[in-house]
């Protein structure tokens, strides 16, 4: 204490008072861990990407040297040329792209129908289904994929992007059940009266779902679309299995170092394959998602509160 | 020449708003009289008839339309294509690769699915197995160690965010990335670069620590936790917002209340939030153990199933097949439901018996 000796008593209450607040929660310092804490996390949960960022700019002496870890000597901007080349950019995004917006859109669409049907309406075995739908969550198509391989073959769809298309078309694709469960909790807030009112007007059923329920549903429909494109986007082991080998853009990513050998074939000088080159390719691959992600970050990461997988 | 161009668009705008016209008009003599008569047919046939409210089937059986069977038709209407497809794409192949992997099974391109009956040999076959049973527990292994640690890490980070800062939507942001862009082949890559752990990980004390001291069946697991610890917090993305939607929901009186009786808030953390995050436990560990679980790793189980599926065993000393990788896929399924069952009801919380 004698340090601060020079401080008077009211301003030593003073700093105390910044720094320790008056229930420790609110104080400076209690903010200053916080923050440490959460840039330490935030350091260590992106740590592969920034390793993915700095490294697929590399050249190849950068690669081998130890000393050079984060800040390269030369920025190979020639890396994403090649990988450019490799992942026959940019046809093959346009291809995946139109894909997978298809599953997608087919998937939002039928998951709204089902939602729609189990949250409006009362019917004989509907708490049974409903806890089947929801069972399928933890019964997905890789675990019955060798059953649905055979059926595939038996409908001749194998091989066809109708393998994927009709399970999303009927709410039995890639996580449909959350899906389904965001429009179920999503229909369950819209009030009764509003439909009752209309169904006393004499409107059908189909037509309070067109003209009264879709517009309100926007929000929900903007999610789950949101959702199903990053999932379907990423799914590279069942898409690789039904419908082909080069279909979406991971798929290309995996076939890298086999369609790198075509275009530089090994022999030529420089043309060897390296590390820097494939992690090129893979920030290739996830820079579509990385650009839909940051305009549309918030519809992400406020939607679980709206799912309902966290209440009831 | 300005003229021109503005009297040809005139021109063409006309000649669209004819052709609409012409074609509306056609569509309304034509085609929306014999519309009306077929969906009038559709309501009054032999079969299906509806007088007021009721409906005659065959003329023999009447149903009077009441407000609740309208809504259970209209409820079946909706989720028909459901009904369908859980048929189709769910039971009945679920039900196809039970009975699969109780056969032996192969496809003929003439004959279709050949299968011969052999009881219970593929199961068997699978704990025989030299490639098998090591990726199983491999994989139980990982759960059990790797589940905990997701779960703690998103506690923690949950609470961090959602304490009294000012950027919380981009730590939320940030948080969250890992679901977007986690995709097989980016995940395999940078596995194959070992950049899914910390270098200081591997470097520190710890690792060695429990490669010399722990006998294998206890290190195995940790060791491959660490060798992929950042992949595992990767898994945390959902988990996080879960328990941030619920602190949401605690009441702020309640830690109003305990600090008025003096605790401190490492003893609200303990008492009030964590037993109110309790109940969301149970859900994000079924979401957790799900999708570490359908991630598919080369060399782990469902790869096998694939390529036992597909081209045939690497050993091929044992069976391969459809019916062989059905009952593999049986097998993790297994495992997998089991995890859930176990970690779910050691986190449920024990109702206090009333006395």
């Amino acid at each position: 204490m004698k340090l601060y000796s020079f401080i008077s008593v009211s301003q030593q209450q003073k700093m105390k008072k910044v720094w320790l607040g008056k229930t420790l929660t609110d104080g400076l310092l209690f903010k200053v861990v916080i923050y440490l804490l959460l840039i330490s996390f935030s350091y260590i949960y992106l740590y592969p990407l920034l390793f993915m960022l700095i490294n697929s700019l590399k050249s190849v002496d950068d690669l081998i040297n130890p000393g050079v870890q984060w800040i390269p000597t030369v920025l190979m901007w020639e890396n994403y040329e090649r990988a450019f080349q490799v992942l026959s950019l940019p046809n093959s995004l346009i291809d995946s792209t139109v894909y997978v917006l298809k599953v997608s859109v087919s998937a939002t669409l039928s998951s709204a129908l089902i939602g729609y049907g189990f949250a409006r309406f009362n019917f004989p075995f509907k708490r049974l289904f409903f806890a089947i739908m929801l069972a399928t969550f933890i019964l997905p198509q890789q675990v019955t994929m060798v059953a649905n391989m055979l059926i595939f073959r038996e409908l001749e769809i194998i091989s066809t992007e109708w393998a994927m298309l009709l399970p999303a078309m009927t709410g039995q694709g890639i996580n449909a059940a959350i899906y389904i469960l965001i429009f179920y909790t999503f229909y369950r807030t819209i009030p009764g009266i509003l439909i009752e009112s209309a169904e006393v007007d004499g409107a059908g059923q189909l037509r309070i779902f067109r003209t009264i329920i879709l517009p309100l549903a926007i929000p929900s429909f903007v999610i789950v679309f949101l959702f199903s494109f990053v999932w379907y986007w990423n799914e590279s082991f069942i898409t690789g299995l039904y419908v082909g080998d080069k279909v979406t853009l991971p798929l290309w990513l995996q076939a890298f170092r086999a369609s790198y050998e075509t275009i530089f074939p090994p022999g030529t000088p420089g043309a060897e394959l390296n590390e820097a080159i494939l992690l090129s390719g893979n920030m290739l691959t996830i820079l579509p998602l990385l650009l839909l992600y940051f305009f549309g970050q918030k519809l992400f990461t406020q939607s679980i509160d709206k799912t309902g997988i966290t209440g009831e | 020449m300005k003229r021109k161009r503005t009297s040809f668009f005139k021109q063409f705008l006309t000649r669209l708003l004819n052709l609409i016209q012409s074609i509306s008009q056609f569509y309304q003599a034509k085609i929306q009289p014999p519309l009306d008569r077929f969906f009038y047919r559709l309501k009054h046939n032999f079969i299906y008839r509806e007088i007021g409210n009721t409906v005659k089937i065959f003329s023999l059986i009447t149903i009077r339309i009441t407000r609740k069977r309208r809504h259970a038709f209209y409820g079946y209407l909706f989720i028909l294509i459901w009904l369908i497809g859980i048929a189709i794409f769910t039971l009945y192949p679920l039900g196809y690769s039970f009975y699969l992997s109780f056969h032996e099974a192969y496809y003929n391109l003439q004959e279709g699915v050949i299968t011969t009956f052999i009881g219970f040999t593929n199961y068997v076959n699978i704990f025989r197995s030299q490639t098998l049973v090591p990726a199983y527990s491999n994989y139980l292994g990982r759960m059990v160690v790797a589940v905990p640690i997701i779960i703690v890490f998103s506690i923690i980070i949950a609470v961090l965010v959602n304490m009294p800062i000012k950027t919380k939507s981009l730590w939320r942001t940030v948080f969250f990335l890992p679901v977007i862009i986690s995709t097989g082949p980016v995940i395999n890559e940078l596995n194959a670069q070992s950049a899914i752990t910390l270098p200081n990980l591997q470097a520190s004390g710890i690792y060695s620590y429990i490669v010399n001291n722990l006998p294998s069946f206890l290190a195995d697991p940790l060791t491959t936790v660490i060798n992929s610890m950042l992949l595992i917090l990767w898994y945390a993305g959902i988990p996080i917002l879960i328990y941030l939607a619920g602190l949401q929901k605690i009441d702020p009186s309640l830690y109003e209340a305990a600090s008025m009786d003096g605790a401190s808030p490492w003893m609200r953390f303990w008492k009030i939030t964590l037993p109110s995050l309790m109940p969301f436990t149970g859900i994000s560990i079924v979401y957790v153990v799900v999708s570490m679980s359908l991630f598919v790793e080369p060399g782990g189980v469902l790869d096998l199933t694939r390529t036992h599926m597909l081209v045939g065993a690497p050993d091929s000393a044992f069976w391969f097949g459809y019916g062989y990788a059905a009952a593999m896929a049986w097998v993790y399924f297994i495992c997998m439901v089991l995890l859930i069952l176990v970690f779910t009801s050691l986190t449920r919380e024990k109702r206090g018996k009333v006395k």
